[in-house]
């Protein structure tokens, strides 16, 4: 039935080698979320006090609104990812949601109680749960399959640049405004309007599935996708690992109860995974091109393991700190992006965003109840001791996982 | 549609966003500047010795202008008139005999916060630690023990992004704090060891016992502490950040019972029968309130409607009757030195 479908990234590789430019397309993609990233990091990085001193909604409160964050955007992703692949315009999907978070950016001005802001920060995240899955299929349709994983590996970079300019700006504006929040929120609506510009008039408007090209896929098509044996072990084991990832609430926790020092630049910790991820999201991407996809997967889980023993162990300050932070961002670089593009080769054309957003909901909801269970061990425990638990169960699970998702001939047979 | 099309929309988009959120800027902080200038300053009275000497109320003013923020002093028998500027600034005060509390703010690309001890002249006497967004500050009524509520971001468990509290207990003539999440909780005679117990809101009631509020997996007490025997008992739930009535009977706090998140009532319970009195004030408040007298209550509101961040001080009665009314315009975090 589908015709396309390529597990490995070596079988073309000679073709246009790691030298290969990364298209432009994937370039202009990664400059919309660079600006969606500016644009939202600064409405998150200020929310918390402006929720609470000009507001007056309570933290408690705010850790609600929190909550609701993860739940609702892996909802929606899977239906994103189903209505790009129906209607084969995955930039429209993104436009919408890429317009949905704009809107709510401005939406903040007016929204002065508790449940005007919830469904604010809802709509928002709503946007981002419908554009995630759409626009990396954008990506892996625009990018050469040698290079997937650097393509990637250049989006997720200028991402995550993007997030961490975001928080400076709006404290700069504040600076500059106090208790400027108003200004805060225009700023970021007018930074957000200027990536979905970009997005419009710059990014073409690729009509996936090229390969038949005739009518739209059915919905049994895209579905089908969703049972392919490809993809069934390297979701479970995708799934496994993310059973064993300890959300970065926790880290950051670990490390701060441990230093005292780190509670008083708690906002830093992230500054600094964001900082390995963006130098190493690059790199990372080229060797998941080189070597394969899964392997640099997998190495990423292990670089995990390095953070949560770093993290966990008594012996603390900056040095130790540092090296749970380079540790735990080079996890994300070999996760992120890696992740969508081992999905992409592995689903037919027509199924990819729909295949992606599957992909990252397991992952996202498998860490939403690691989350929970870890929470419950934690009660117990304490984090540090949390933390060095899950060490010996992460390093069983991994040769586990990478059994899973080894090469499997049959398949490679099926892409020839 | 040719590129030069394209690029030109963009052009002519980006122009008009930033010059747009530029003008947006510009004029705020117009507005912002002829507000402070054009805010009807409030009436001062310069004479800090006199309005110290009397019966009086301390607290954050936040009318707008130069002195937003400053702490101000007014007399109890005229709260609302010319209130006199202190030099301290503090996002939370709490003053008692000759010695304040002072949680403040230091606003910058990462915003820290300090605590300071102050003086009879309002200087600086000792810094304290402090982690964390100043929430609740305390002093015992002769001044010489202190206790601060912080959030700390991150101490949560079931859901990433929530917030925890830390409280120190501290003795203004030095010596090391006491985090109050290191004593003993007793929840009917059973010790609870969970790692998410929190505990905030503290007032005094001696040397060695004060009130609390401790919280673990869902469930809210009110907890009588032993600094001497670093235990926190519990004797009530849904009671929190308490405050002690002058005569020391009864105990003001907010109750959460089943309103929405976020969302509490003014109540006083009376500690020798254990019966609460939900307060005539409706809407909600999220503060440790404070006693005017051992028959009233006062508490900050923000003030609603506005553009500007400024909130109010209220006062209601103590026996849930009574309509709650203005004590003080533009104010926050009050204390009554008697």
């Amino acid at each position: 039935m589908y015709i396309t479908v390529r597990d490995r990234p070596g079988a073309d590789q000679l073709r246009s080698g790691p030298r290969a430019r990364v298209a432009s397309t994937v370039v202009l993609l990664g400059v919309v979320s660079m600006l969606t990233d500016v644009s939202s990091e600064m409405v998150n990085a200020v929310l918390p006090i402006y929720l609470t001193a000009h507001v007056g909604i309570s933290l408690l409160g705010y850790g609600i609104i929190d909550g609701l964050y993860q739940g609702v955007s892996s909802l929606v992703r899977v239906a994103g990812g189903y209505a790009a692949d129906r209607g084969r315009r995955p930039k429209w999907v993104a436009v919408i949601g890429y317009g949905l978070s704009a809107l709510s950016r401005i939406a903040l001005l007016p929204a002065q109680t508790m449940g005007a802001i919830t469904s604010v920060v809802v709509a928002d995240r709503l946007g981002k749960g419908l554009r995630t899955a759409p626009r990396d299929a954008l990506i892996a349709d625009a990018a050469d399959p040698a290079a997937l994983g650097r393509s990637f590996g250049v989006h997720r970079m200028l991402d995550t640049i993007g997030a961490a300019l975001g928080p400076i700006a709006a404290f700069a504006l504040l600076l500059l405004l106090p208790d400027g929040y108003d200004a805060v929120f225009v700023v970021s609506f007018a930074v957000a309007l200027v990536g979905l510009a970009v997005l419009v008039l710059f990014v073409p408007n690729r009509r996936l599935g090229r390969a038949s090209a005739a009518q739209k896929p059915s919905r049994r098509d895209i579905l089908r996708v969703l049972t392919t044996p490809a993809l069934r072990r390297p979701l479970l084991a995708a799934a496994l690992l993310g059973l064993l990832t300890v959300g970065d609430g926790f880290l950051y926790l670990t490390l701060q109860q441990r230093d005292d020092l780190a509670a008083q630049y708690f906002p830093l910790l992230a500054v600094g995974t964001n900082v390995a991820y963006l130098a190493l999201a690059v790199p990372l991407g080229r060797l998941a091109d080189r070597v394969g996809r899964g392997r640099v997967f997998l190495g990423g889980h292990l670089a995990l393991l390095g953070a949560y023993l770093a993290a966990g162990s008594l012996t603390g300050g900056w040095a130790a700190t540092a090296v749970a932070l380079v540790f735990f961002g080079a996890y994300y670089a070999a996760t992120d992006g890696v992740l969508p593009a081992l999905v992409s080769r592995l689903v037919p054309d027509n199924g990819r965003a729909t295949g992606i957003a599957a992909a990252q909901t397991v992952v996202v909801v498998a860490r939403f109840a690691s989350s929970l269970g870890f929470g419950a061990l934690a009660l117990n425990l304490g984090t540090a001791s949390a933390l060095l638990a899950v060490v010996p169960a992460l390093a069983v699970a991994l040769p586990v996982a990478a059994w899973l998702m080894r090469p499997r001939p049959d398949a490679a047979a099926e892409a020839a | 549609m040719t590129s030069r099309t394209r690029l030109a929309i963009f052009a002519a988009v980006a122009v008009l966003v930033v010059l747009g959120a530029a003008g947006y800027v510009v004029r705020q902080a117009a507005r912002q500047q002829a507000a402070q200038s054009a805010a009807t300053p409030v009436a001062t009275n310069d004479d800090l010795a006199a309005v110290t000497a009397v019966p009086h109320l301390a607290f954050r003013s936040t009318a707008l202008g130069d002195t937003y923020g400053r702490v101000a002093l007014a007399p109890l028998s005229d709260p609302d008139g010319p209130r006199t500027f202190t030099r301290a600034a503090c996002e939370r005060v709490y003053a008692r005999a000759d010695t304040a509390i002072c949680l403040s703010a230091h606003r910058g690309l990462v915003t820290t916060y300090q605590s300071h001890l102050l003086g009879p002249d309002w200087d600086v006497r000792r810094e304290l630690p402090l982690t964390g967004l100043p929430s609740r500050a305390r002093l015992s009524a002769d001044g010489s023990l202190v206790a601060t509520t912080t959030f700390v971001y991150g101490d949560s468990y079931a859901m990433p992004g929530q917030f925890s509290t830390r409280t120190l207990v501290s003795r203004a003539a030095g010596g090391p704090s006491e985090d109050l999440e290191q004593f003993r909780l007793l929840v009917n005679g059973k010790q609870i060891n969970a790692a998410d117990r929190n505990v905030w809101g503290v007032t005094f009631a001696d040397d060695d016992t004060f009130y609390a509020t401790a919280a673990s997996g869902g469930t809210t007490w009110l907890v009588r502490g032993s600094l001497r025997e670093r235990t926190l008992t519990a004797l009530r739930e849904d009671v929190e950040c308490p405050s002690l009535s002058p005569d020391g009977t009864r105990i003001a706090f907010k109750k959460h019972g089943d309103l929405p998140a976020g969302q509490w009532r003014l109540a006083v319970l009376d500690l020798a029968t254990m019966r609460e009195t939900v307060l005539a004030e409706q809407r909600s408040v999220d503060d440790q309130a404070e006693w005017l007298d051992d028959s009233r209550v006062v508490y900050g509101l923000p003030r609603t409607g506005g553009a500007a961040a400024t909130s109010d001080i209220w006062v209601a009665d103590a026996d849930g009757g009574g309509t709650p009314r203005v004590l003080v315009h533009d104010a926050w975090s009050p204390s009554v030195s008697r």
